[in-house]
């Protein structure tokens, strides 16, 4: 039947699952990808879903790869197509010479598949049928099912995922040997009836070495905990949520006083983001670390508050998983959109830490850290994640740290030290970095006081409507805003094997992508310098970099090129020299799609015009 | 400069309370309000409160929001920490602040418009979530800062400075905070320091989310004939249902009334609310029967005064969470931190 050779590979290719939401699918389809890492072959999975509504369509894409590639691939190697809704998309998406797998209970007209492409039916529904009864366990088991028949077809070790299983099901016997029941009915009957395994294949390796599986909002909230947090306050909104909700799981496990019982932590869900972090800004203010987390809509009703911790100079941390805006825009597709929302948030002059990660990893290390900067730089810190690391789980290295650590809490002025007659100026720049001294309110019967406004004062705190008062904090905060730039993390250079002229910057979660795509290039003959920007306010390696090439591209996930409006802005660099490579349509930007962007402009560059043709 | 300075001179003869403090050590800057605005007698009463509490100043975190109202913190409790926040989200940041340290007094001043209109929800959430503060509401009615807007609590009919009659509802902001469950709630008049003094004390005892609606005429802008916050409308239509004590153990106060015309209530803290009933009927631990008679009043355009409600077992917002005793902006990373061990134990986990 297919007219196009089936697709040959071992441990590389990419297999997306299409279901319904509410099927029960999602922890089948996971532990299909746990089973691939634990045949030592890394996987990169993607939730695709819509806003949470039962009954719509919900994909979940594995990519297996043993070079270790974390970005999204683009097309699909293997369907297994659950979702009679999504059918006909489902199978155009296959790659020619690709694989369909599904449910031939009712067997389809083979006008409904592709002449190129290898259809595997399974009657699932029949199986299912006649083992179980409970309505319930049949569409369970049916994913297990054909987890089981697929653990046949690609070749996987059925121990690996019993062991799994094991793992899931500890100390309930029945769900294990149910579950691995319902495992082996789907294997062995695809063995007696498919020819397995297919071309595609998992093959035993050790590429996985000692990294971990995590979610970035797991990674995030766990940093919260190290990072000291004790106050948390929120209000769902997806793809954020999860951050809270890991925060408070672990603070159950971790945080509380053994002896009582006792919680060491607070965690308010207010009644909006307004709230949330006007909650942050009190406990900040009162020397508690605290932080929320939210996502674009969330941002924007928080702009106000915002622009209060910045002017008032009071620690905030928030987590800004982004996803598709404007507006509501598409709440559970990824986007890094919220930047220049970020970078100048609220009314008049205005400047916020940004802090891009790129994985799970650098969410936790960077979530901790927020809080130390928040209150050393007495401000808020956003931690800018996006819903592709944030919702989905990502292999990285393993978490870190230092018990030697201690938390830095910034200026904060004692009793002891008023005592001792230090001079308390609320707003004074002792030091010239532009971060002045705070005391927590309760220190000192007599010293140390001050009132906290979001209106003008002068340096002792005192309401003031003076201009050169006002002109006096506003360059302080700018003072403070150039000391930040050497607290924040640093940008990573990598440079081409050989000297380019050409340069391409990136952040967060673009980075498995671009380390793909620099591959893609070099064998297009393309060298290019790299700079991963892990920071706003920006390095000054930054602005080296720039004028160190001819050509810097601005790769990011949003439509107007955010990052390379922010760092013009900032550096006041010519723009034609910063060539934006935008993807936005809600799906995680990929290798190929960069590398096709880059590929393009760079043969365009490198066509020397024919001088002198006509004379 | 718009900073006045008020002159640090103490009579060598003024009072001494029991921690030898005087009145002046519980004043802050001079107002810059108008003259005879109802919010700086509020201020004196706060001033009054504390200093006969014996309250160490600094142990007092005072909170407000926008507004003339919200500006007053500066003027009572000057060796404490203020917060002005933004408008109508003193009661967020409050909350904040609360879970942050738990061994401080929590102060929440704030106005009709900033309660009832843009902050009406934080308003109604921090009550409902059983916050330990005293929150005042400075009710003239309207906006004074922004010049003599009606405010959400102005009442249907009544008239502005320029002529103009209100047609929208009053909400009343003492009903509400008896339907979420403040277990302090109490309404008073500015213009009655000898009412309002000992119901800021006992709210300050109490521990949870005590209410006072205090109806504060804006000399400015609401204090002409047809407004129903002004002086004159107010003692007129003033129906207290009871007068307050606030006993704090070590001074007992004689009690100069007829046995059976006074009720005692003990609060968790062991202070006593001694409640002198003028009202003969009036229970204020029966919230229910509090919410009808003030209905019933409020149809009579009657304006009920005293501690409404109070249920003195009442619990606060960290008993609700179960936080520690220690205050949270202590803890350190020797007691925050799982340290590298457990984070090794989760990383196996990740596998
Ligand atoms: C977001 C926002 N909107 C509007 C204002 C303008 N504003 C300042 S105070 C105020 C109303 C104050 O009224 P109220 O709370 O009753 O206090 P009063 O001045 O009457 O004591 C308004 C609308 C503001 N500061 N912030
Ligand atoms: S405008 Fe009204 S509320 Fe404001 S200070 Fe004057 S009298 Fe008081």
């Amino acid at each position: 039947m297919s007219d196009k050779k089936p697709i040959s590979s071992v441990n590389d290719f990419v297999v997306r699952f299409a279901n319904v939401n509410g099927s029960g699918s999602a922890s089948a389809n996971e532990m299909f990808a746990r089973a691939i890492l634990r045949h030592g072959v890394p996987v990169s999975p993607r939730n695709i879903f819509p806003s949470n509504i039962q009954g719509l369509p919900t994909w979940y894409e594995v990519r297996v790869t043993e070079d270790g590639h974390l970005g999204a691939r683009g097309g699909v190697d293997l369907m297994v197509a659950m979702n009679p809704q999504t059918w006909d998309k489902d199978v155009a998406g296959i790659e020619p010479g690709g694989y369909l797998f599904y449910d031939s209970t009712k067997p389809m007209p083979s006008t409904k598949f592709r002449d190129d492409i290898t259809v595997m039916g399974v009657p699932l529904t029949a199986i299912t049928n006649s083992t179980y009864t409970d309505p319930r366990q049949r569409q369970l088991f049916k994913n297990i099912i054909y987890l089981g028949a697929l653990s046949a077809l690609l070749d996987m070790d059925p121990k690996l995922i019993e062991q799994l299983i094991g793992e899931q099901y500890k100390g309930k016997e029945k769900l294990l040997s149910s579950n691995v029941h319902a495992l082996h009915l789907g294997r062995d009957w695809a063995l007696q009836n498919l020819k397995c395994p297919l071309g595609l294949r998992i093959k035993k390796s050790d590429k996985v070495g000692d990294r971990i599986f995590i979610e970035g909002n797991s990674a995030a909230a766990l940093g919260a905990v190290y990072g000291g947090a004790t106050v948390c306050a929120w209000y769902p909104i997806t793809p954020s949520s999860s951050v809270a909700e890991a925060f408070t799981a672990h603070c159950k496990k971790y945080r509380h006083d053994p002896k009582t019982g006792q919680a060491k932590y607070a965690i308010v869900q207010g009644e909006d983001e307004l709230a949330s972090i006007g909650i942050v800004i009190g406990a900040s203010w009162n020397g508690a670390r605290a932080f929320t987390a939210t996502s674009g809509p969330g941002i924007s009703l928080m702009t106000e508050f915002i622009g209060l911790s910045y002017f008032a100079e009071i620690p905030a941390v928030i987590m800004n998983i982004q996803r598709a805006g404007p507006s509501t825009g598409m709440p559970t597709r990824t986007q890094q959109c919220d930047i220049i929302a970020c970078a100048y948030a609220s009314h008049g002059d205005t400047k916020h830490v940004l802090l891009f990660p790129e994985d799970p990893a650098e969410a936790f290390e960077f979530a901790a850290a927020a809080f130390d900067l928040a209150e050393r730089l007495q401000t808020t810190i956003f931690l800018m994640l996006d819903l592709d690391i944030g919702m989905n789980h990502r292999l990285c290295r393993p978490l870190k740290w230092d018990d030697a650590k201690q938390y830095d809490r910034g200026k904060v002025m004692t009793a002891e030290m008023l005592e001792e007659g230090r001079d308390f100026g609320r707003y004074l720049d002792v030091d010239g970095d532009g971060i002045p001294y705070r005391t927590y309110p309760g220190t000192h019967p007599t010293k140390g006081s001050y009132f906290t406004r979001g209106t003008s004062r002068d340096r002792y705190a005192r309401y003031s409507e003076e201009g050169s008062v006002y002109a006096d904090n506003m360059q302080r905060l700018v003072r403070k805003f150039e000391t930040a730039q050497d607290l924040v993390p640093r940008p990573l250079q990598a440079n081409a094997e050989r000297p380019t002229k050409y340069g391409v910057i990136y952040f967060g979660s673009t980075s498995p992508a671009m380390d793909e795509a620099i591959g893609l290039l070099e064998a297009r003959g393309h060298q290019l310098d790299r700079l991963r920007i892990r920071a706003f306010p920006f390095h000054s390696s930054v602005a080296s970099f720039l004028a160190e090439h001819d050509f810097v591209y601005v790769v990011e996930q949003n439509r107007d090129s955010q990052l390379r409006q922010l760092i013009v802005n900032e550096n006041g660099i010519d723009p034609v020299r910063l060539v934006p490579i935008v993807h936005y349509d809600g799906t995680p930007i990929t290798a190929r799609y960069i590398a096709k962007a880059i590929g393009d402009h760079q043969d365009h560059l490198k066509v020397t015009p024919l001088r002198k043709a006509v004379s | 400069m718009t900073y006045i300075a008020k002159p640090k001179f103490h009579h060598p003869g003024l009072k001494k309370n029991d921690l030898g403090y005087t009145h002046r050590d519980y004043e802050g800057k001079i107002s810059t309000l108008c003259a005879g605005c109802g919010h700086d007698s509020i201020t004196a009463s706060i001033i009054e409160a504390c200093y006969e509490l014996s309250i160490e100043p600094h142990r007092v975190a005072k909170i407000s929001g926008i507004g003339c109202s919200s500006k007053t913190p500066d003027y009572f409790l000057g060796n404490s920490h203020g917060f002005n926040s933004v408008h109508g989200r003193m009661p967020s940041v409050l909350t904040g602040a609360n879970l942050a340290n738990r061994d401080l007094i929590y102060l929440g001043v704030s106005g009709d418009g900033d309660s009832a209109s843009i902050g009406f929800g934080q308003f109604a959430h921090s009550i409902r979530r059983g916050v330990n503060m005293t929150y005042i509401v400075e009710n003239n009615g309207v906006y004074g800062l922004t010049k003599g807007q009606f405010s959400a609590t102005a009442d249907r009919g009544s008239k502005s400075k320029k002529g103009v009659t209100n047609t929208d509802n009053a909400i009343d902001l003492v009903a509400i905070a008896l339907q979420l469950g403040a277990t302090f709630v109490a309404r008073s008049f500015s213009g009655d320091k000898s009412q309002l003094v000992p119901l800021i004390a006992a709210a300050i005892r109490h521990k949870g989310a005590s209410f006072i609606d205090v109806i504060s005429p804006c000399i400015a802008f609401n204090n002409h004939a047809g407004s129903t916050k002004s002086f004159d409308y107010v003692r007129e239509h003033n129906d207290a249902v009871n007068r307050l004590d606030v006993l704090v153990g070590r001074d007992p106060i004689a009690v100069d009334y007829a046995p059976g015309t006074v009720q005692v209530v003990e609060q968790h803290d062991g202070s006593k609310l001694a409640l002198r009933k003028i009202d003969a009927d009036y229970d204020p631990h029966d919230r229910l029967g509090a919410q009808t008679f003030l209905a019933k009043h409020a149809a009579k355009g009657q304006i009920v005064t005293g501690l409404l409600y109070v249920d003195p077992d009442a619990e606060d917002m960290h008993a609700h969470l179960n936080t520690v005793e220690t205050p949270l902006n202590t803890l350190e990373a020797d007691t925050l931190c799982p340290g590298s061990s457990v984070l090794d134990k989760i990383n196996a986990s990740l596998r």
